[in-house]
């Protein structure tokens, strides 16, 4: 059992929970992921993590409401439990002094971008981050991200705030205008990494996505958060979750994205029929 | 029922009664249901009490055999449970899963004139009885006994539980470090409930529990700790059991199409996560009108057999070698067939077709014909060219094997293993080279039985407490590394 010590609406569709987790927070690199199931007939799904606080025994996990699961968690309150937490898991981000670097985050990726933008920070890299969501209400972290970046930009595709747009068309601009970037970390929604890694092809930097698979245990004994590294298989639990965004066959991640999409959305409305509609 | 013993010996063992096929085929009650006190009785009677009882040198645990039989026989159940429990922590699950025909049955006195002792079908009933009459927990040992040394056992499959139990037993101070929210291994997650409930699974591990054993769920060992962060945190030996649960992929194309599962995935989803009861249960699962089953052991039987109670119309088991090759227990395929599944012998996949959604629909077929024996002893299977076919599927499930996971051995200073990925072990004694390891299961053996991966638990014991009760200077070695 994991007991919830901080809970905050991060904007109306993303939560931020604090977990008491003493031996997962002792172990937590950044680019690492939690595996987590809420309740007795709960599903076990996957978080990447936001942060963490060794000295608190503390992990900080930010998830969007997109299924049941995540709106289950979203239903909990401080004092509740998370039945059950297995990590660290997947490989951690490999944090270097690279020179200068670009953090993408869009979405809820603005989260997990977080800690590993702030390890590069640490590691002598300069760190130009920009993050996006789809309009104001959905932005959040902007302060953090500032705060271990030397340049932040932000924008929202309705230009509802800050600069209209995709975040592509600031990370295309950048690329173009400083020849020093050596890597680019990019997360987000898949279809996002999908194109920030066209954008920076042409330039020939490496970009690193972390890949969002469907998982079961997140140990490796599955298979089924395998996608295509260069016509190869891998398994995104433990080869991964980051991989060279060049080199991922991203159709097929949309496609297996998609496996069980008919009895996710018959989950979501029974549970909302029994529970209401949360936070909404 | 006759209750006398009869004079001249049955040839003849008691048949377990069985759910019919067409009803079994579509729920996931326990398919065989167990002996009555009258078939128990009867079985138990046929037991000649031969004084060589080579029975008892054919189970990898050592079950007192003609034993517990006669203490069942002269109705001291209590007494039958003792001798069964004394040398295996897990009989409830052991009268069910053993392969019981390559093992104390098939060295049966009575095998050479008729059918052996249904030993596994009385270990079940005394197992069985035991648990509807448990009135209380079985005492633990006092936890500050002399011997309360930390021993650490990581896995809870049946080569740690078994382990951990005698380990316990001895009077060790026991922590099972499991990577799931549930303890068990393969016996949770891998065999299906109407083979094995998994009520019984849960049980057992109490038992194993009751014995002063703790059990840390949720814990991945090599990522939350290592073995050697272990020994610096104060346990003194430590037994690997982290079973071979890597799954084999075919490696050819459209593998990675929607509907292609491998069997750990399928099984894991059905068995550990219970999307048989979706949407009660929040794990989902493609239920397969046509369904492909590739391989032929047991836990392509098990596949096959949940995708029918999920609601298949047809289920096909593709195999590429022939019907006497198959490792799948004879029995196992003979419930199979029973409940309509379709055998396609000497057919091996050539790839997985799909649409243009990326979903499968058939498999693309070879037949095969069998060449000379191979380095494993069995025909080798060529494929016949030219001889391609189609069978129609939406859902495809690979079971080919399982290899070990590598999480442990990559993070252990001093592990040894083989190129398949297993750790190096002595046979007898589980040791590894690394001090103070042990390893036992199918990390060491590859995937095979949970009676072995329960022998090899057993084995280890009699060598860690030697190890732990002789007095030696703690090597520098072991207290320098700090990861």
């Amino acid at each position: 059992m994991f007991k919830i010590i901080a809970k905050e609406k991060l904007c109306p569709v993303i939560d931020f929970i604090k977990i008491t987790a003493p031996a997962v927070a002792k172990k937590a690199k950044a680019g690492q992921f939690v595996v987590i199931r809420v309740d007795e007939v709960g599903e076990r799904i996957p978080l990447t993590l936001a942060d963490w606080d060794e000295k608190e025994g503390t992990l900080s996990l930010v998830a969007m409401r997109v299924g049941t699961t995540t709106f289950k968690l979203s239903s909990l309150n401080v004092g509740d439990h998370i039945l059950d937490l297995s990590g660290p898991l997947g490989l951690p981000s490999e944090i270097a002094n690279f020179g200068t670097v670009v953090c993408v985050g869009g979405g809820v990726g603005v989260a997990p971008v977080y800690p590993i933008a702030r390890a590069l920070k640490q590691a002598g890299n300069e760190v130009i981050s920009i993050i996006g969501a789809r309009s104001k209400d959905l932005l959040f972290w902007e302060d953090r991200l500032r705060s271990v970046s030397d340049e932040l930009i932000v924008t929202t595709d309705d230009g509802s705030y800050a600069r209209k747009g995709l975040v592509t068309n600031p990370l295309k601009e950048v690329l173009e205008r400083d020849q020093r970037i050596s890597r680019v970390i990019a997360i987000g929604p898949a279809i996002m990494m999908k194109f920030c890694s066209l954008t920076t092809k042409p330039f020939g930097v490496a970009t690193i996505v972390s890949l969002n698979a469907i998982m079961v245990d997140g140990t490796g004994m599955c298979g089924c958060c395998r996608v295509s590294i260069d016509g190869v298989t891998k398994f995104v639990c433990v080869n991964g979750p980051e991989f060279d965004g060049h080199h991922v066959d991203w159709d097929l991640l949309f496609t297996r994205q998609r496996i069980f999409c008919d009895e996710e959305k018959r989950s979501l409305e029974l549970w909302k029929a029994h529970h209401g509609q949360t936070g909404e | 029922m006759e209750e006398k013993v009869k004079p001249k010996l049955d040839l003849n063992r008691v048949a377990m009664p069985r759910q019919e096929p067409k009803v079994r085929a579509r729920n996931f009650n326990e398919v065989a249901q167990g002996y009555t006190w009258d078939m128990a009785l009867h079985e138990a009677v046929r037991c000649i009490q031969c004084p060589k009882h080579p029975c008892i040198s054919g189970c990898p645990v050592n079950v007192d055999i003609s034993d517990f039989i006669k203490a069942l026989r002269d109705n001291n159940m209590p007494e039958a449970v003792r001798i069964l429990k004394s040398k295996n922590a897990l009989p409830g699950i052991c009268g069910r899963v053993c392969p019981q025909e390559s093992q104390c049955e098939e060295v049966c006195t009575l095998s050479k004139k008729g059918a052996p002792i249904a030993i596994g079908r009385l270990e079940r009933y005394v197992a069985d009885w035991e648990r509807e009459h448990r009135t209380e927990k079985a005492s633990s040992p006092n936890p500050t006994s002399p011997k309360g040394k930390k021993v650490a056992v990581i896995g809870s499959g049946p080569a740690g539980l078994t382990c951990a139990a005698d380990l316990a037993r001895l009077g060790y101070q026991v922590t099972i470090f499991e990577s799931s929210h549930v303890a068990g291994g393969v016996l949770t997650y891998g065999i299906p409930e109407f083979r094995l409930p998994k009520a019984i699974v849960n049980e057992e591990v109490d038992y194993v529990k009751s014995l002063g054993v703790e059990i840390k769920l949720d814990s991945v060992m090599g990522k939350l700790a290592t073995v050697d962060e272990l020994f610096d945190s104060g346990y003194e030996a430590v037994f690997l059991g982290t079973g071979a649960g890597l799954p084999m992929l075919l490696n050819i194309p459209g593998e990675n199409l929607n509907g292609v599962f491998t069997a750990n995935e399928f099984l894991t989803r059905v068995n550990l996560m219970k999307a048989y009861l979706f949407p009660k249960y929040d794990t989902p699962i493609k239920i397969g009108k046509k369904v492909a089953v590739i391989g032929g052991g047991n836990v392509a039987m098990d596949s096959a057999r949940c995708a029918l109670r999920l609601g298949a119309d047809e289920v096909y088991i593709i195999y590429r070698r022939s019907r006497v090759e198959m490792p799948a227990r004879h029995e196992e395929v003979e419930n199979a067939e029973e409940e309509g599944i379709i055998f396609k012998f000497l057919t091996n996949p050539k790839r997985f077709i799909g649409n243009d959604e990326g979903w499968i629909t058939a498999v693309e077929c070879h037949e095969m014909e069998l060449g000379e024996p191979d380095a494993s002893g069995r025909r080798r299977p060529i494929v016949k060219e030219g001889s391609e076919f189609i069978i129609e599927a939406d859902v495809a499930i690979v079971a080919l094997g399982t290899t070990p996971n590598p999480l442990i051995p990559s993070t252990t200073k001093g592990l040894e293993t083989r190129k398949n990925g297993t750790v190096v072990a002595d046979e007898e004694t589980g040791k590894t080279v690394k001090d103070g390891v042990w390893a036992g299961g199918d990390v060491v053996t590859g995937s095979a039985t949970v009676i072995s991966a329960m022998g090899a638990g057993k084995r280890a014991v009699t060598s860690i407490d030697s190890y732990l009760k002789t007095p030696k200077p703690r090597t520098s070695d072991s207290k320098q590394i700090n990861i």
